[in-house]
């Protein structure tokens, strides 16, 4: 490695110490810990004064007993389950809503194409908060969704507080998030690519098949995991959207720490769903560095 | 020259900020703020300017939404707050944790207009009420649409908890909506006292005997939330909840003011409830604990926490206060109650770490239906 690279290095490093390293390892020895009625809520505490002996009986109280509690208790493996398995609907939802979506804003004209992006981009411009608040008056019993059914004359369906309403608000929340990335990918393919497919008698769903999914596949990676990752653990949408019967992890955690002020437990939660988090955030760095590689 | 003037302006700037902060943290007498730390919606204004007016104290005030909040905030220490308002059922945590002061009750001259009674009912929570002075106080009970539990439940008064804890009651009115409150030890207290068991138990058994009755009232169920119900009930999506008198009787003004024809009512079951107070108290690591003092005094003032009796639709504890609270108030049963239904409310008071985590378990249970 030269130099100047290995320095370039070092701003990043530091940031990934400071907002990352230090941040996990407070949590994680915090899930070492037994919480405790003081201030703060938990025990042991380390005592600076007290020298090696100190931190070798600090060293010594901690313990994996948050980890064995987790594992007696079906709660949370099911409360994990439902949350990949919401992340992983879904993604795969956003995909499919998302994918056409990016492909027809690639094949515009350029002038129209940034209106789309603006229009993707314009919801940000309002509170996140807000925006899933506003799916409340549209799901709500008598919202704005049954009040089209029955100008149509159809039945009133209730969405509102079941699973169907958080996937619904997932979807619309991190759809942006899907379609930028696959925008990007599609609006840099060459389209020579495939005029040349079809020249040599490709019919076009074989054209899309072979060539245009094969280089998007940078940017539905990106926008599957961009949207996978923050899915798993959310918290404000099932919360305002779901019934009582969509426990998610994100909601566990709040539990742990509010309803049971057991920090330690807490803890243990939020870095078992971290480690469930590390496989696709590997993928995407992977994949990342793969398309850097190629871009070069 | 130009460029040295400015240079010397921001250090000055630097300087005068510095020399606040510095002020900020050793806080002494010469610092006059007072920061509290408030459910929200839930003093009058006018009281804080009038008690700034009087001391010279300028009040900071932070407000929270629900006693989990707080609880985290203060027992993570150093919040810079000089009052809270917890609920009385998280006292003795706050207690144990060293977590608020003692009071001096010299310091509180206005402590005598207490309401006696009423202060009995501290005993299990805070003996003596060494710790605490109580603001407001109000039960646990149910609100409904009287328009469409008139139609589901013809000829049926609303003054049993049997509507909602009898599922063939509930069933009926699964399609107006029912909110219940998503606070575990609120909702077992009341199913506790409901099956006729102490609302205080420690046996695990007990509360696996309310969790089995909770759980046959989950398919009826709409949400279990602890403020929504109070929009739910006034605009119509709710027509039976389980919620605190206050935020019924708020959803019953709010439904009047929309006048859509939504009339909301609040009953105290017969077979008693829980009544519950909000205090305030003072951190153990309160800056300025002075200036909390004179603003606790100032708010044991019968005709200071008669006018917040009025704002906030709750009674107060203070027994000189009740004959200036306005009429319409005082004599509203569902805010005083009568001396007889007063006989049947009971007090909750807070459970070891142990206990806790198995019925927030169990009330987890409720909650996914399983």
């Amino acid at each position: 490695m030269s130099r100047p690279r290995s320095r370039a290095v070092i701003l990043p490093a530091i940031w990934l110490g400071v907002l990352f390293a230090f941040p996990f390892l407070l949590v994680f020895k915090l899930s070492l810990s037994d919480s405790a009625l003081a201030i703060p809520p938990y025990a042991p505490q380390l005592d600076w004064g007290g020298g090696l002996a100190a931190i070798r009986a600090f060293l010594g109280a901690l313990d994996f007993e948050m980890y064995a509690r987790l594992t007696s208790d079906r709660l949370y493996l099911d409360a994990y389950l439902t949350s990949l398995k919401f992340a992983a609907g879904g993604t795969l939802i956003a995909l499919l809503v998302g994918y056409p979506m990016a492909y027809g804003m690639a094949r515009c004209k350029p002038g129209t194409r940034n209106i789309m992006l603006m229009l993707v981009i314009l919801p940000f411009w309002t509170s996140f908060l807000i925006r899933v608040y506003a799916w409340v008056g549209i799901l709500k019993p008598e919202g704005l969704l049954n009040a089209f059914l029955g100008l149509l004359g159809l039945e009133p369906v209730n969405l509102l507080y079941t699973s169907t309403a958080v996937q619904i608000g997932l979807v619309y929340s991190y759809l942006p998030f899907m379609v930028l990335p696959l925008y990007a990918a599609l609006e840099r393919m060459d389209h020579t690519l495939l005029e040349a497919a079809a020249d040599l008698g490709s019919p076009p769903w074989k054209s899309f098949w072979q060539v245009t999914w094969p280089l998007s596949i940078p940017g539905v990676v990106a926008g599957c995991l961009l949207c996978f990752i923050p899915m798993v653990g959310e918290f404000v949408i099932p919360d305002l959207l779901g019934g009582p019967g969509s426990l998610m992890i994100g909601r566990s955690i709040w539990m742990e720490f509010f309803a049971n002020r057991d920090w330690p437990f807490a803890s243990a939660v939020a870095i078992i769903l971290l480690f469930t988090l590390v496989l696709p955030i590997v993928l995407y760095q992977r994949q990342q560095a793969r398309a850097l590689e190629m871009a070069r | 020259m130009s460029l040295f003037k400015s240079h010397t302006r921001r250090w000055a700037v630097l300087a005068m900020g510095a020399a606040a902060l510095a002020l900020a943290a050793c806080g002494g007498p010469r610092q006059d703020t007072l920061h509290i730390y408030n459910w929200s919606d839930y003093i009058d204004p006018a009281l804080l300017e009038e008690f700034t007016k009087e001391t010279g104290i300028k009040v900071v005030y932070d407000t929270f939404d629900s006693n989990e909040m707080l609880e985290t905030k203060v027992l993570t220490g150093s919040t810079g707050y000089d009052i809270v308002a917890p609920s009385n059922h998280n006292l003795p945590r706050y207690i144990t944790a060293k977590a608020i002061a003692p009071l001096d009750f010299a310091k509180l001259p206005n402590r005598k207009n207490l309401w006696p009674e009423l202060m009995q009912r501290m005993e299990p929570f805070d003996p003596g009420a060494k710790y605490n002075v109580p603001y407001m106080w109000g039960t646990m009970g149910i609100g409904y649409n009287t328009a469409e539990i008139a139609k589901r439940l013809p000829g049926v008064t609303v003054d049993s908890w049997d509507v909602v804890f009898k599922p063939e009651n509930l069933a009926k009115l699964k399609d107006c909506g029912v909110y219940f409150l998503d606070a575990s030890e609120d909702m077992y207290a009341v199913a506790l006292n409901y099956l006729g068991k102490d609302p205080n138990s420690k046996a695990v058994a007990d509360y696996e005997a309310a969790t089995a009755m909770l759980l046959t009232l989950r398919p009826h169920i709409t949400k279990f939330h602890s403020s929504e119900y109070i929009n739910a009930l006034a605009n119509g999506d709710a027509c039976i909840v389980v919620g605190y008198s206050g935020d019924i009787l708020q959803a019953a003004d709010r439904a009047e003011e929309a006048k859509r024809g939504v009339e909301i009512a609040y009953a105290i079951p017969k077979e008693g409830s829980q009544v519950w107070f909000d205090v305030f108290a003072i951190p153990a690591d309160a800056p300025n604990p002075e200036a909390a003092y004179k603003f606790l005094d100032f708010m044991l003032r019968p005709e200071v926490i008669a006018r917040a009796s009025n704002y906030t639709a709750y009674a107060n504890a203070n027994a000189a206060a009740t004959s200036l609270v306005d009429e319409e108030l005082r004599s509203d049963p569902n805010v005083y109650p009568t001396l007889e239904v007063f006989g049947r409310l009971f007090v909750t008071t807070s459970k070891d770490q142990t206990l806790i985590r198995e019925v927030n378990r169990l009330w987890t249970r409720v909650m996914s239906g399983q």
